[in-house]
């Protein structure tokens, strides 16, 4: 997943990225307040430019990892940076390049999506024209056309959660922290608010920090997935790293599986046993005609041959357990 | 959008690498949107009957001052005499601007948007009173300015003429007073409430609650305790240092502030400081929230 190659190619500045840079790295970070209540504690974790997956229940803490991130909170102890800048010294650097779309309602219902969007552009410091067509610009990104000059209390909750993307990217930052962006959404506009988050980190060449409480929902879009509980680092990793034989085929026959076994070792298949299915991993086009051979050469009954995916979730799952 | 058979030119993502600007243009931008909203400028005709009325209702008061006084050269009303005549009116322009500008903006969770953006919480905070302060002085200045149109016409000779409008100045920058602390007192009370309409009893509340103390400090059969009953209450305390400012000494009337004045000063400006303070501490805590 060479990642930081993709980065950034639409820029005048296009190689700016291609060393991979920390884009967050904190360090011993630990948020609690009145000296009671524990949200961050002892957090360190370092990513690159990409898609980064924050997950966690409710209260686990993402939200206020996201304002020390902005600047907005200062953290009680530990450090911090976010592209290269230390947001408890510098917030207005930082927030001059991050855009943040909150969890909750923040649209005033009584301005066109259109008028807001660009009055928010200007409040990042875009000249008057220039906030006006990057606003129509990140309006039509989101998927918003003629409905942009209609009172955003008109909309639905999905065109909603779209306004609330498109001020967070007219001013062009380099990275995007969303809070939940497919809360309230049904699973189609789920699915396209993930494809959207997708597009925005791999076309548009913007690192975008996503926050959800739904693991299954994030895991498919990110490079990088951060999991918190309780205000601790439970695991942060490439998903790739994470997944490293992403697509396993499992076999099943209704007799013979040793035979077949000693077969597909012989053949160089890396064979492991999931007691009577034999799993191989997908390695290319021809492990599938390969497998196939095996059993029809065998003359055995072949009863199942499909793909699985490894699930991200498994490899939380012994963690998170033992937190619950 | 209307490219010719529906041709859709997707050009793709572009980055922006133009200027900048830098804090005071952000804040100028923010004030110059407040500006609009105090008389509901690009909003719905409901939010433009008020402050248009207050508008109408000044500039009438204006038109017959300025005719009287083109007319008989009698001086009814003195410049600085205006915003303490009409000063229930400004009551109510803050009343109605104060929640529309800063309450609408905490209903809506429109906060965070903002804070998120290199804005400070308390530019936030100035742009939103400088706003309501500039619209005070429009409305009410522009009184004065008909107010002296009159007189100009009235007068004889240049130096009258300017002698004239040294005092319309003056009475204009009295006003921006009145401004300053009426606004500073209406913000931070709307600053406290989410919902518009209590927002506006409250500001309306605040400035009518020490009405009665004022009634009550001058039944007290003390000359100290008169002269100082006016201070309890924001419009009759700038009420007083107009006194002291403009009243010339000989001219003692019933109800003055006595030698007061310079304490009238001092705690005019101590309100505004407080006010200030707290509303941009306010600010400042609802950021990280």
């Amino acid at each position: 997943m060479a990642r930081s190659g993709v980065r950034r190619i639409h820029g005048s500045d296009a190689g700016s990225y291609a060393e991979p840079v920390t884009l967050i790295a904190t360090e011993s970070l630990t948020k609690t307040y009145g000296g009671r209540v524990t949200a961050l504690s002892d957090l360190t974790v370092s990513v690159e430019p990409g898609i980064i997956g924050l997950v966690g229940a409710n209260g686990a803490g993402k939200s206020t990892l996201i304002k020390i991130l902005l600047g907005l909170l200062p953290p009680t102890s530990g450090r911090v940076q976010v592209l290269g800048l230390d947001p408890t010294v510098d917030p207005m650097g930082v927030r001059a390049r991050v855009g943040y779309m909150p969890e909750h309602d923040s649209l005033p219902p009584d301005l066109s999506a259109a008028e807001l969007v660009t009055h928010l552009g200007r409040i990042s410091g875009l000249p008057k024209t220039t906030a006006r067509e990057r606003a129509s610009e990140a309006l039509r990104h989101v998927g918003l056309y003629e409905e942009r000059y209609r009172q955003v209390g008109g909309y639905s909750t999905g065109m909603k959660q779209r306004v609330k993307l498109a001020q967070a990217l007219v001013h062009d930052p380099d990275l995007l922290l969303l809070d939940e962006p497919t809360n309230g959404l049904d699973p189609a506009g789920r699915d396209a608010m993930l494809s959207l988050v997708q597009r925005i980190g791999t076309e548009f060449g913007i690192s975008v920090v996503v926050c959800s409480h739904l693991l299954g929902e994030v895991e498919r879009i990110c490079d990088h997935l951060i999991a918190i509980d309780g205000g601790r680092l439970l695991r942060s990793d490439n998903v790739s790293a994470m997944t490293t034989s992403t697509d396993v085929l499992v076999v099943e026959v209704s007799e013979g599986d040793a035979e077949l076994e000693a077969r597909l070792l012989e053949m160089r298949l890396p064979v492991t046993r999931d007691n009577h299915a034999l799993l191989v991993p997908l390695e290319d086009d021809q492990t599938y005609d390969r497998i196939l051979t095996a059993v029809a050469d065998l003359d055995l009954p072949l009863h199942r041959l499909d793909q699985r995916r490894h699930r991200v979730a498994e490899l939380f799952a012994d963690r998170e357990a033992a937190h619950v | 959008m209307s490219s010719p058979a529906g041709v859709i030119h997707d050009i793709g993502y572009q980055r922006y690498e133009g200027e900048r600007l830098g804090r005071g243009d952000v804040f100028l931008a923010l004030y110059t949107q407040s500006l609009r909203t105090v008389f509901g400028l690009g909003r719905n005709f409901k939010a433009k009957i008020f402050p248009w009325l207050i508008v109408g209702v000044v500039t009438i008061v204006g038109i017959v001052m300025m005719a009287i006084r083109a007319q008989t050269g009698e001086v009814v009303m003195k410049y600085a005499e205006l915003p303490q005549f009409l000063s229930t009116l400004m009551v109510l322009f803050v009343a109605i601007a104060a929640p529309e500008l800063v309450s609408r903006d905490l209903h809506s969770g429109v906060l965070p948007l903002y804070f998120s953006r290199p804005l400070r919480p308390a530019d936030y905070a100035l742009a939103k009173l400088a706003a309501l302060v500039t619209g005070i002085v429009l409305v009410w200045g522009g009184g004065q300015i008909l107010i002296f149109l009159g007189a100009a016409f009235s007068v004889k000779g240049f130096g009258n003429v300017m002698n004239e409008l040294a005092d319309a100045g003056l009475g204009i920058i009295y006003t921006a007073l009145y401004a300053v602390v009426f606004a500073s007192i209406a913000i931070l009370v709307a600053s406290l409430l989410k919902r518009r309409a209590v927002a506006a009893a409250a500001i309306v509340g605040v400035f009518l609650v020490t009405v009665p103390i004022v009634g009550v400090l001058y039944t007290v059969p003390s000359e100290t305790s008169h002269q100082l009953a006016q201070i309890v209450n924001p419009a009759t305390m700038v009420g007083g240092v107009g006194d002291w400012l403009f009243e010339s000494a000989n001219e003692i009337e019933e109800g003055g502030i006595g030698p007061f004045g310079p304490l009238y000063a001092l705690v005019t400006l101590g309100v505004i400081a407080l006010c200030v303070t707290l509303m941009i501490g306010r600010y400042r805590k609802v950021s990280q929230s």
